[in-house]
């Protein structure tokens, strides 16, 4: 959908273009606004400034990792892997930072680390043509057991206060959600205006077609899988720095977390559409209904048959209208 | 015989391989004592992993089992102790419910369409929640003696466990290399539209795929609540990987139309043997996830260049 209409903007043509090309972006948008009015009409404290930053902030860092995996499900592939890294890499930043290495390398080394550690997949994936789901598999169950094995199981704890960038604000707003929003918009405009960034579009929708252009697919397929890496080390930098502490586990379901919020967001797991407006603002949506649960006293438990129930639905309305728009073309 | 079943003979010189070596590590290793217990700890992995070989050779994959056990699990528990059911009432239920679960699996892939990676993403999500929310985090304990015998106790000296297991892999490997059902499956998972156009059965053989996977997920729960006699409701979290990697390991191509029985049991066995033997020689449980991990990477690495040099 998304780089094949050409149609001039212009007047009311140009809304209804927007309208209909972010139309998924804007109901996630609205389905938030909805919560948050609803709820904070039954119980004010649920837009506090408190809770509001707990439910933004603290969870930035998936909308982060959600901006690499939507690149990699645009493609048609997927990363089951991506709870693991972030796990391996805040280990390894959080090491350096206890070592006395200088702060900057403690956050720039997962970013590179994310990289190359996914570059392995990225060539097992497009050389070796192994389809991504398990090359990934096989990835995860080496990063989970290699950081236990590594570790111990043990915790990295006085980390110095420099090092905790989660903690620190810009212009009064938490950091987490300073990068989250620039990542997401560089991000975006990057995949809707570089040649690039559309390129991907095109291998997901066809491959045989990318090839026949002209583009190296399986060069772009590992290329993607890096920045994806890199986005995972971005996300850690976020997720590793807001206690002080860091355990040698990652939160269980880490990359479902992920995986979800790219397909609720109006990525297709088809490949060849979907944006990282939509995935950022989708685990947003998470995170809302999460908190929401709490405050109209709804036991925590529930949240995950509500999560599943919101998959299923979001992909139901997805393929419906898919049916409509074939129809109507 | 190489030629047609290469795959599988690498993997049984693989297991063999791996039994001489952890015999060496350990003097506990090849004992029977041993070996029949391991048989017992791999029952509830290797019946849905029987089960998700026919998922994989359609074509498809359930990434719901482990919820799915986890949500029979405690539906045992709370139908017995809280509803006040009979436990041999609630054994009987239970398999109704893994099936239902497994239909409405179907339900999403065939009727609504959805791909079924994300169709089971969105009913592991929501399984798992509903046994969380159903259960509360709160665990059932005990069981009647009785009922603990199906996953404790032996029958003529060997496990329940083995009886059952035997049982079902001859009734699979019966079914997916010998039967019309079972070629019906291939053909799917080989062509889908041309399965459709050679008149098979194609919808009727993918429900039944998906609720046999949700069935054996149901009496996966009913093994492993009896044989730990405690249900909890985040019982079967990762269940999905270990099956997978198995059936994969097995050298059932995840796009489908190829696969067989024999390879997935020697993929069960070859990750068991790991498991145990590397435990019992002292490496920590992690140490060999990521030798499991290396072992799949590798034998789809050494799976994808002999293909290539046989399509040149």
């Amino acid at each position: 959908m998304i780089g094949s209409t050409t149609l001039p903007p212009s007047g009311t043509g140009a809304v209804r273009r927007f309208l209909r090309e972010y139309g998924h972006e804007i109901l996630v948008a609205l389905a938030i606004f909805a919560l948050l009015v609803g709820v904070g009409l039954y119980n004010p404290r649920f837009v506090s400034a408190r809770n509001l930053t707990t439910i933004f902030s603290g969870n930035a860092y998936i909308a982060v990792a959600a901006i690499g995996m939507t690149m990699v499900i645009v493609i048609r592939e997927i990363d089951l892997s991506v709870g693991a890294l972030i796990g391996v890499l805040a280990t390894i930043s959080g090491t350096l930072a206890v070592s006395g290495a200088p702060i900057w390398v403690a956050w720039t080394v997962p970013i590179v680390a994310g990289a190359a550690i996914n570059a392995i997949s990225g060539i097992l994936v497009a050389y070796a043509r192994i389809p991504s789901i398990v090359v990934t598999l096989g990835m995860m169950a080496i990063l989970q057991g290699g950081l236990i094995t590594a570790t111990g199981g043990t915790w990295i704890s006085n980390l110095p206060p420099e090092y905790l960038l989660a903690k620190m604000t810009v212009f009064g707003l938490p950091m987490p959600l300073v990068w989250a929003i620039v990542l997401t918009i560089l991000a975006g405009l990057w995949m809707r205006l570089s040649p690039f960034g559309r390129s991907l579009y095109l291998i997901g929708g066809n491959a045989e077609a990318a090839r026949a252009v002209g583009i190296e697919v399986p060069r772009r397929i590992v290329a993607v899988f890096m920045i994806h890496g890199a986005f995972a080390g971005l996300a850690t930098l976020l997720f590793a720095t807001q206690l002080q502490v860091i355990q040698s586990t990652t939160p269980p379901n880490l990359e479902l977390i992920v995986i979800t919020s790219a397909v609720i967001g109006g990525v297709s797991i088809l490949g060849g559409t979907g944006t990282v407006f939509g995935s950022s603002l989708a685990a947003v949506l998470f995170a809302t209904i999460g908190s929401a649960l709490i405050f109209v006293n709804v036991s925590a438990y529930w949240l995950r048959a509500f999560i599943g129930t919101l998959i299923l639905l979001t992909v139901m309305a997805d393929m419906l209208r898919r049916k409509r728009t074939m129809k109507g073309a | 015989m190489l030629k047609r079943h290469g795959h599988e003979t690498v993997l049984a010189g693989l297991v063999v391989i791996a039994l001489v070596v952890m015999s060496f590590q350990s003097a506990q290793f090849l004992t029977t004592g041993n070996m029949l217990n391991q048989g017992r700890l791999m029952a509830e992995v290797a019946l849905v992993a029987l089960a998700m070989t026919f998922v994989i050779v359609s074509g498809g994959i359930d990434l719901s089992v482990g919820s799915t056990m986890g949500l029979c699990a405690i539906l045992t528990g709370v139908l017995w102790q809280n509803m006040g059911l009979p436990l041999g009432v609630v054994l009987a239920i239970i398999p109704l419910i893994g099936l239902i679960c497994g239909l409405f699996n179907g339900f999403l892939i065939i009727r609504v369409g959805m791909p079924p990676l994300i169709a089971t993403l969105g009913t592991l999500a929501l399984y798992r929640g509903l046994a969380e929310g159903i259960s509360q985090a709160r665990s059932v304990r005990g069981y009647p003696e009785w009922f603990a015998a199906i996953g404790q106790g032996s029958i003529l000296g060997l496990p329940t466990q083995i009886w059952i297991l035997g049982i079902a892999l001859i009734v699979a490997g019966v079914i997916l290399g010998l039967t019309r059902w079972g070629r019906t499956v291939q053909a799917i998972g080989y062509s889908e539209p041309a399965a459709h156009f050679a008149g098979l059965p194609v919808n009727g053989a993918k429900y039944a795929v998906y609720a046999v996977s949700g069935l054996a997920a149901s009496l996966a729960a009913i093994l492993f609540v009896s044989r730990v006699s405690t249900t909890r409701s985040d019982m079967g979290t990762g269940l999905e990987l270990d099956v997978i990697t198995a059936v994969v390991l097995g050298g059932t191509s995840i796009f489908g139309g190829r696969g067989t029985i024999i390879g997935t049991a020697l993929g069960l066995i070859l990750v068991q043997v790991l498991k145990n033997g590397l435990s019992l020689a002292g490496v920590r449980g992690d140490g060999t996830l990521v030798l499991i991990g290396v072992v799949l990477v590798l034998t789809l690495v050494a799976g994808a260049f002999m293909e290539n040099r046989v399509r040149r």
